[in-house]
């Protein structure tokens, strides 16, 4: 249980990892996230799943080295047990056939949005799926993803890799040409991005859902640290989302959020890697 | 017989860390009894024939009994005693509200105060853990019947001590990644050392009793697979209040605002006053503001200073003559320097450009007319607002029904407030399912917690004795 069955780095500061779960495997579903800890004084942070097995009892979480959690987790190898996971958590993707589909995915977010665009497809949509990165060097799953998308478009800053656009580009064109097709949009990744494809497809009136990814500790509503405000509502992230009405969420205050603990996340992470560095 | 003009008339004083002191630390405020102090309150008991103490516990420890073995100095048998109703004495030594339970009905205190009945519970099962004399009590043979328990609070770990003594195969299913529940991640360490938590959970699986941590019930297991693919007999759920409430006041989503389960749980289950020991960071605020007045507010309060607060303010919308939280708590409080804001009440919070905390707007309240709790409902005063300067504003007003596992069975009945209808044995309108403790009375103490684990264990028992049991 909680063995690291396979690890490796998808792209710099981006790795995948194969966790044997088979309790958490067999309720998984798109959508969901799972509560991870590295190690006994580590912290509980969300991760949402980015693929499961169940006939192998596996998960697959993708995470980016950011602050002190995912940098310990990033660091365990294969054969090592993590200290906690906890899951499956959250609401799962709302899906039915809606006709034809956008993903919009944004850096690490292209993980999460796989198994949605995957289940999507398998119900019948016709998935066009927009995956953006910084530059080509940052650009995984690409082959993943456009085995579950009908029209796969790439983007990076740099034009290293796809077309040289922000996703929200092709997102308007998109929607200024084909609005009557589209049934409903996704988009994951940082809130930032998300924010601008909510106001992108807003005119358009096209449904479109984000999944966020907040501050937790319980993941089960028992804290309220994940709380966001939903069309003027306190929401909490972990037992109302992790998915919510991108047009209603009040991003800002997502945003600041995310920032709160900021300075002590960097007290934290060059402490230890002054440790590490003495090791 | 004891004569009462020979009692001591006032209680043998407990030592305690002096509260300048304790305010910068972590450690227990109250430092236990001696040998000698211990024997000195017991000698104070008149031990009833008629003893009304027993009837104001929950779980009806032989009081007398237990106080006796102490005055005669065997300590280890006066735990054992309590030991036989009660698993978890160290804990309900520390954190039952004796004053409205046993000792409210301690005969001595119609002329003199009360024997501290609570004070000696704790040094029983103190001497008893610290000497290492802890021994496995005799337990039935395994009857092979499988009970599933629900979360590992205090009422959960009633029923499975009860249980587990009664020959029952217990798995008791916890959320987090340790056991215990409230007594993890609510009460603060000065006042329940987690030590002693882990030590009373360590008693109950030595008893036998099996512990899955990381499991959420209702999500990546639930009720009805318990109890049709994993051969469960009965489940019994004890899985506390859960969603805590916010006001509905502008600003609450600001940095350097918490609900008290998130101050609590990051500062006792996570250890962020450990941090950068441990990974989970606090707020840490300089001057906090706590709104509301039962013991959560005590708790986060005494916290704050804890953590290095210049002022910690209590902001409670009535009078202090309401206040719901112990005596002992708001004395401690009031010692250790939190001042007490009344008949105030928060309507809006203040953040500066990056969404962090610092002000909060409060009306002033007066009282009118007692309302459905019987309390005199507080009015605001119009014109009164005036603004706190403050960096952590904590919200202890309550908790709302969890969902997570009332949703995974459908058919249970729910009270209009959304916790589960059980009856007094703690049975839910669904053959085979108990409930109990806060999930079932709105949040309420450790004590009752554990009083309705003890009548649910009792039931569980008496059904799965039955060859045709009836539920209804």
């Amino acid at each position: 249980m909680l063995k690291i069955l396979s690890k490796r780095e998808l792209v710099p500061q981006i790795y995948e990892m194969v966790v044997h779960a088979p309790d958490v495997a067999a309720k998984a579903m798109p959508g969901h996230f799972v509560i991870v800890m590295a190690d006994e004084v580590g912290e509980r942070i969300p991760l949402t799943i980015a693929d499961y097995n169940r006939d192998a009892g596996t998960v697959t979480l993708v995470l980016m080295k950011v602050g002190v959690s995912s940098t310990k987790i990033s660091r365990l190898q294969e054969g090592d047990l993590l200290y906690a996971l906890i899951g499956p958590l959250g609401h799962p993707s709302e899906m039915e056939n809606f006709g034809t589909v956008i993903m919009v995915a944004g850096g690490v977010g292209t993980a999460p949005i796989y198994p949605i665009a995957k289940m999507l497809h398998e119900k019948g949509n016709h998935v066009i799926t927009i995956q953006g990165a910084r530059n080509a060097d940052l650009l995984f799953w690409a082959d993943k993803i456009a085995s579950v998308s009908d029209e796969h478009i790439i983007t990076t800053d740099d034009g290293s890799a796809g077309r040289k656009a922000l996703v929200t580009e092709p997102l308007r064109e998109i929607l200024e040409h084909r609005k009557d097709e589209i049934g409903c949009i996704w988009t994951i990744g940082p809130a930032i991005m998300m924010k601008f494809c909510a106001l992108t497809t807003q005119p358009f009136g096209v449904k479109t859902v984000a999944s966020l990814n907040t501050i937790m500790i319980d993941g089960t509503g028992m804290c309220g640290g994940c709380r966001c405000t939903v069309g003027g509502e306190t929401k909490f992230t972990c037992c109302d989302g992790p998915e919510f009405d991108a047009h209603l969420i009040d991003w800002d205050s997502v945003m600041k959020r995310q920032q709160i603990y900021k300075h002590e996340e960097k007290c934290s992470l060059d402490r230890y890697v002054e440790i590490w560095q003495n090791q | 017989m004891k004569k009462i003009q020979d009692i001591q008339p006032t209680r043998t004083p407990m030592r305690e860390q002096e509260p300048k002191v304790r305010a910068h630390n972590f450690q227990e405020v109250p430092l236990g009894y001696s040998e000698e102090e211990a024997k000195r309150e017991a000698a104070r008991c008149l031990n009833c024939k008629n003893p009304m103490c027993v009837t104001g516990c929950p779980v009806n420890v032989n009081i007398p009994e237990f106080v006796s073995l102490v005055e005669q100095g065997e300590f280890a048998a006066a735990a054992r005693a309590i030991k036989k109703t009660n698993a978890l004495p160290a804990v309900c030594g520390r954190v039952c509200p004796q004053e409205s339970q046993c000792e409210s009905k301690c005969i001595l205190g119609k002329k003199l105060q009360p024997v501290a009945i609570g004070r000696l519970e704790r040094f029983a099962a103190d001497y008893e853990r610290e000497n290492n004399l802890v021994e496995m009590p005799e337990k039935a043979p395994a009857n092979g019947k499988k009970v599933a328990v629900v979360g590992s609070g205090p009422a959960g770990l009633t029923v499975a001590g009860d249980l587990v003594l009664l020959g029952y195969d217990v798995t008791i299913f916890e959320a987090f990644h340790k056991a215990g529940g409230v007594l993890m991640y609510g009460i603060p360490e000065f006042r329940l050392p987690k030590a002693i938590v882990e030590k009373e959970i360590a008693y109950l699986t030595q008893l036998g009793v099996k512990l899955e941590r990381n499991q959420v019930v209702g999500r990546s297991i639930d009720i009805p697979e318990l109890l049709s693919k994993r051969g469960f007999r009965a489940v019994f759920i004890g899985v506390g209040a859960g969603l805590p409430s916010f006001m509905r006041i502008p600003g609450t989503d600001l940095g350097g605002v918490y609900s008290a389960n998130e101050y609590l749980t990051r500062s006792n289950l996570m250890k962020a006053y450990r941090f950068p020991e441990y990974d989970t960071p606090i707020v840490r605020g300089r001057h906090v503001c706590v709104v509301g007045g039962g013991n959560v507010a005590m708790d986060s309060a005494r916290t704050a200073l804890r953590l290095g607060a210049e002022s910690v303010k209590i902001v409670y919308r009535r009078s202090e003559a309401e206040i719901p939280a112990r005596a002992e708590e708001v004395h401690h409080a009031k010692e250790e320097g939190v001042e007490f804001l009344l008949l105030t009440n928060p309507v809006a919070l203040e953040g500066d450009e990056k969404g962090m905390l610092k002000s909060m707007t409060c009306i002033r309240m007066e009282l009118g007319e007692p309302d459905a709790s019987g309390r005199r409902r507080p009015i605001e005063i119009p014109g009164s607002e005036f603004t706190l300067e403050t960096d952590l504003v904590i919200f202890a007003v309550g908790t709302g029904a969890n969902p997570i596992l009332t949703q995974s069975v459908k058919e249970m009945e729910l009270n209009r407030r959304g916790y589960i209808a059980a009856n007094e044995v703690g049975r839910t309108s669904v053959p085979g399912i108990w409930a109990g403790g806060d999930i079932v009375t709105g949040a309420a103490t450790v004590i009752q917690a554990m009083g309705a684990g003890r009548k649910a264990a009792k039931d569980i028992h008496a059904y799965l004795s039955e060859k045709e049991p009836s539920w209804t």
